[in-house]
């Protein structure tokens, strides 16, 4: 194997990862921008959608993309309803308390899992739903059926994300909200409506996320949500938190860079270095690559 | 001067009791396993009043507190293991334990200046996220740094910590935290879990008070490290998890954001309840992370709130008790006039 | 009141969610009130945590051995034994406060456990300052038994499996240029590497790439393109299904041609179900071969089949070994008391699942591995390896 295939085939295992990371970073993004609110919960979301997924295979023999379906409208309402019993009695308190309740519910749903007999602890196999097939780009860079699948589906939902944001009422509410709350609701804009839409969207991509993530990597397990959810939240800082485009290149800038960094032979520091991005970030440009500087009103 | 005569004296009778304790478990007369429990109580103490101090008192968000333990818990542990490093040898025995906890708190005050410093500078919840990716980052370190054992951990550590030790290190804590929370700086901490754009406005430099109380609980969170090391004679990357800053965070909340008693009272409940209800523990962390969203949701302050459990409090409640019954009482007279 | 109803809702969620399938853990053995001729033995066994799963394996093999013992009229003339088992969460400090517990307060004979070597060397200074003998089924690391002679084990140290591994490599399938993958945050796997490296290079053979993961991880991709790209002949795996699963399917899909080897942690059915037919053409050591046709292994596979409804694997079978050998060690030693026991269990010679087993002069285990070959979706019996 030569460097250039080396590199070659690095940068599709990036890109592969980088997809799935996008995937969750835009659900991220769009609460944040809408409540400001980091919802710590939003990696386990795609933890049950990875379950959801696997179960409607496994228990009930569906195919793959009913499946995949299934799970996306089960995580939406699992977001509509987390919004409403957990997040929207908290609208007007503190900030930190509603991250807080974030924070309990993503170990309360994690803890569930575990406690739950048909999940536990142990690794479980997604099934191979698709017979394996290498497509040979060169000599030792190969890409799989699968990861092309994966990478489809997530371009296809982004493109789904961006028509609905920009070209439908709904969105366009969506976009309002996250400008001015009170303005939009004076416009006659249902916010809560509104903010339980952009729930349901950000939850039904973590899911689709997850069942993707299972395919590709062959395993669902309990815990699998916990650093997916926080590496695709600092890829939504890195893209610039709350801007959905900035959301997709950061996912991809961050799985790229994790691959880059294993292919260095750092895999042990992938974690480590995706982390100390957020910080750098942080320190030289807190609103993120696309990122405008806002001063906080009043 | 009197005052100053009367709190001394209040310091010298509480550590008295626990000097007193001590005794009781070295006689026998506490057996040790309590004697154990106990001793873990009085960390957990420490660890839940420091973090109380980020979370309570200033209103931010850490999820690294178990990060810092470790800092303090790994420094303290390579110092009293190795006669000759860092420190000059002639300091042995309990000499050198207590300097490799104060050097141990203070390695973790200055990972808490690192850590704190970009992102306590930010607004918003970025320090929620940068304390958990931080403690991910220290759990790798220490995993691929094999003088301290990688992840078979550090072990083979003296049994320094006594529940004596434990205590005096809780109670200086309380001390040095309520002392600052009523000084001017506590104020201004204070001023900026109200209303952070309104201090800032009156003049407030929030970064530097964020800063501050951020490195102050480091500190004692590495301090607490080295105790908790001491006590199981070694320490693994493993020891000081994201679970263990939640459950540092549970007791916080419990006790009510900003209330230093609360915290206090939390640290020792949970834990017993945790030692009580052993048999349920496959459940304890649905129960721990329900009761964190029931008590978000119905009291966003804490079960506490900011108030301090005191006899003033008590007597305060009382009365006003008695005024809502009186009132009732009233109300009822006058119903039944009518 | 709207916070009423909302709280009346997530307390109906949380409970139907629980009432679909909570409960799958195993209840803990009941503390019941001890009748007299009742002997207390001590587990601390993660349940909860990140090594959940080794955990509960380990008790289910205790407990199936306890059952069995109680059926067949218990120990020392009619006394049955009762199982207590303090869950450490997969914390060390856990595991020192229950050690404690259990011996301040229950009173226990002697303790079963750790499942991790950390764990086991926070509880063994504890269970050797108080005289009970500990026997840890599955803590790998030398330096367990080092802590006092009170402390045994019931499985292989990791030098040896280490050792095996190399040897096999080296001189039955003749490789001389080797891979490996090691869990960094593992000291099982960490040990076991370090062990096969020194033998697979004192045998002449090169380690071509070492590279780090972490039991989190689900993304083996990156690695497994630098061990594609350093060619070698077999690559070795010393983890536990749970990880080898997903990594010997994404090393299919890289199309990696080496053979792949591991330690006992590859033995479980899970690993078909994770690897599919990518695990075909492995090579694992282990302390038994399911077609190896011994009454106990026959047995135990039957029994534990039964109960738990699932093949067991490496953990529950040790746990299960380790069971036995203390309740042979009470029998011989014919008191609870703990020299007696401690005398007893290093004098023994033992025979289960895992082989006949005496003890060394430092309290480790004497027993032969097998080497397992996985072929068409099973376990193959390939060769046996004496220490």
């Amino acid at each position: 194997m030569t460097i250039t295939q080396q590199i070659l085939q690095q940068l599709i295992n990036g890109i592969s990862l980088g997809s799935v990371y996008a995937l969750m970073a835009l659900g991220y993004t769009m609460v944040y921008g809408i409540i400001k609110l980091i919802n710590f919960a939003h990696g386990e979301v795609f933890m049950i959608g990875a379950f959801i997924g696997f179960f409607s295979i496994t228990k009930l023999g569906m195919d793959f993309f009913p499946a995949m379906f299934t799970a996306m409208i089960f995580c939406a309402i699992l977001g509509i309803l987390m919004e409403r019993l957990a997040y929207k009695p908290l609208r007007n308190a503190h900030r930190v308390a509603a991250l807080m309740t974030a924070v309990g519910l993503s170990m309360l749903f994690q803890n569930l899992a575990l406690a739950h007999s048909w999940i536990g602890a142990s690794a479980k196999g997604f099934p191979q739903v698709f017979p394996l097939q290498r497509f040979q780009l060169m000599e030792n860079v190969n890409i799989s059926s699968d990861r092309i699948l994966t990478l489809a589906i997530a371009i296809f939902l982004m493109i789904a994300l961006q028509f609905i944001v920009h070209k439908t009422i709904m969105g366009k509410a969506m976009r309002a909200v996250s400008l001015d709350k009170d303005a939009a609701r004076l416009m006659g804009i249902n916010v809560d409506k509104t903010i339980s839409f952009t729930f349901a969207l950000g939850s039904s991509l973590a899911a689709a996320a997850g069942v993707l993530f299972a395919l590709n990597y062959g395993i669902v397990v309990y815990q699998m949500g916990l650093l997916p959810g926080l590496k695709a939240f600092v890829a939504a800082v890195l893209g610039g938190i709350g801007i959905i485009p900035g959301a997709m290149v950061g996912g991809l800038l961050l799985g790229v860079t994790e691959s880059a960094v294993s292919a260095a032979g750092g895999s042990m520091f992938r974690d480590a270095v995706a982390f100390a991005a957020l910080i750098i970030m942080l320190l030289v440009k807190p609103t993120g690559l696309f990122g405008k500087n806002v001063r906080e009103k009043v | 001067m009197a005052k100053r005569f009367s709190a001394l004296l209040q310091f010298a009778l509480v550590l008295a009791l626990g000097y007193a304790i001590q005794m009781a478990m070295d006689a026998g007369m506490i057996n040790r396993y309590y004697a154990h429990v106990m001793t873990v109580m009085a960390i957990f103490v420490v660890g839940a009043v420091s973090l109380n101090l980020i979370n309570g008192i200033c209103g931010q968000f850490s999820l690294g507190h178990a990060g810092f333990m470790a800092v303090g818990a790994y420094t303290a542990a390579i110092i009293t293991k190795n006669p000759d490093l860092i420190l000059p040898a002639i300091f042995t025995g309990n000499v050198r334990f207590i300097l490799a906890t104060l050097l141990g708190g203070m390695t973790a005050a200055f990972v808490g200046f690192l850590v704190g410093l970009p992102s306590l500078r930010l607004r918003g919840d970025y320090l929620a996220i940068v304390t958990l990716g931080f403690g991910e980052i220290i759990r790798i370190l220490l995993l691929n740094w094999d003088f301290v054992g990688g992840a078979s951990g550090y072990f083979g550590l003296v049994r320094h910590t006594n529940f004596f030790a434990a205590f005096l290190l809780s109670i200086i804590t309380i001390t040095i935290i309520r002392n600052f929370i009523q000084s001017s700086h506590g104020r201004a901490c204070v001023s900026i879990r109200e209303d952070e754009i309104a201090a800032e406005t009156m003049g407030v430099p929030t970064t530097r008070y964020k800063v501050i109380a951020f490195v102050i609980a480091s500190f004692f969170a590495g301090t607490a490290g080295s105790m908790m090391a001491h006590l199981t004679q070694m320490v693994t990357p493993a020891s000081f998890t994201f679970i263990l800053s939640i459950e540092l965070l549970l007791m916080v909340v419990l006790g009510g954001l900003g209330s230093i008693t609360g915290s206090i009272g939390a640290a020792i409940f949970l834990t017993y309840a945790a030692e009580a209800l052993r048999a349920f523990r496959a459940y304890r962390m649905i129960l721990y992370s329900l009761l964190l969203i029931l008590i978000m949701l119905f009291r966003p302050k804490g079960l506490l709130g900011t108030q301090e459990l005191s006899y003033g409090l008590l007597k305060e409640s009382f009365k006003s008790l008695r005024t809502r019954w009186q009132r009732k009482k009233n109300d009822d007279i006058t119903a039944a006039a009518e | 009141m709207k916070r009423k109803l909302s709280l009346v809702l997530v307390v109906t969620m949380v409970l139907s969610l629980a009432l679909t399938g909570c409960g799958g853990n195993q209840p803990q053995a009941p503390a019941a009130p001890a009748a007299p001729e009742e002997i207390k033995i001590g587990s601390v066994f993660p349940v909860t945590g990140a090594i959940a799963t080794f955990g509960q394996s380990s008790l289910n093999g205790t407990q199936l051995a306890f059952e069995e013992i109680n059926n067949a009229g218990g120990v020392l003339g009619g006394r049955k034994l009762v199982l207590i088992n303090e869950d450490n969460q997969s914390k060390t400090e856990e595991t020192a406060t229950a050690f404690q517990k259990l011996i301040t307060q229950d009173e226990v004979s002697a303790i079963l456990g750790s499942v991790a070597s950390s764990h086991s060397l926070a509880g063994a200074p504890i269970a050797q300052a108080a005289g009970i003998p500990m026997l840890s089924p599955t803590s790998t690391n030398p330096r367990v038994t080092e802590v006092g002679d009170f402390i045994f084990r019931a499985c292989f140290i990791d030098p040896f499996q280490g050792q095996v591994m190399a040897k096999f490599a080296l001189e039955t399938l003749g490789v001389t240029t080797a891979a490996m993958l090691v869990e960094q945050d593992s000291d099982y796997s960490k040990g076991l590497a370090a062990y096969f490296k020194k033998a697979f290079e004192a045998g002449g053979g090169t380690i071509v790439a070492e590279e780090g993961y972490k039991s989190t991880d689900t993304d083996f991709s990156a690695i497994l393109t630098r061990v594609k790209a350093a060619n070698p002949a077999v690559v070795f795996v010393p983890a536990y299904y749970g990880t080898v699963g997903p990594i010997l399917r994404q090393a299919q899909a890289a199309e990696i041609d080496a053979v792949f080897l591991g330690g006992d942690g590859w033995d479980s059915d899970k690993l078909f179900e994770l690897a599919g037919d990518a695990a075909n053409g492995g090579f694992f050591s282990n302390h038994y071969s399911p077609d190896a046709g011994t009454p106990e292994v026959e047995a135990f596979l039957a029994a534990y089949q039964a109960k738990f409804n699932a093949v067991p694997d490496a953990l529950a079978a040790l746990a299960y070994d380790a069971a036995y050998m203390l309740a042979q060690a009470i029998e011989e030693a014919g008191s609870v008391e703990g020299v007696a026991i401690r005398d007893a269990l290093a004098a023994i010679n033992f025979t289960g699942v895992s082989g006949s087993v005496t003890f060394d002069e430092n309290r480790n285990p004497v027993k032969s591995a097998v080497i397992i070959e996985i072929r068409d979706g099973k376990q193959v019996y390939k060769a046996t390896v004496n220490p």
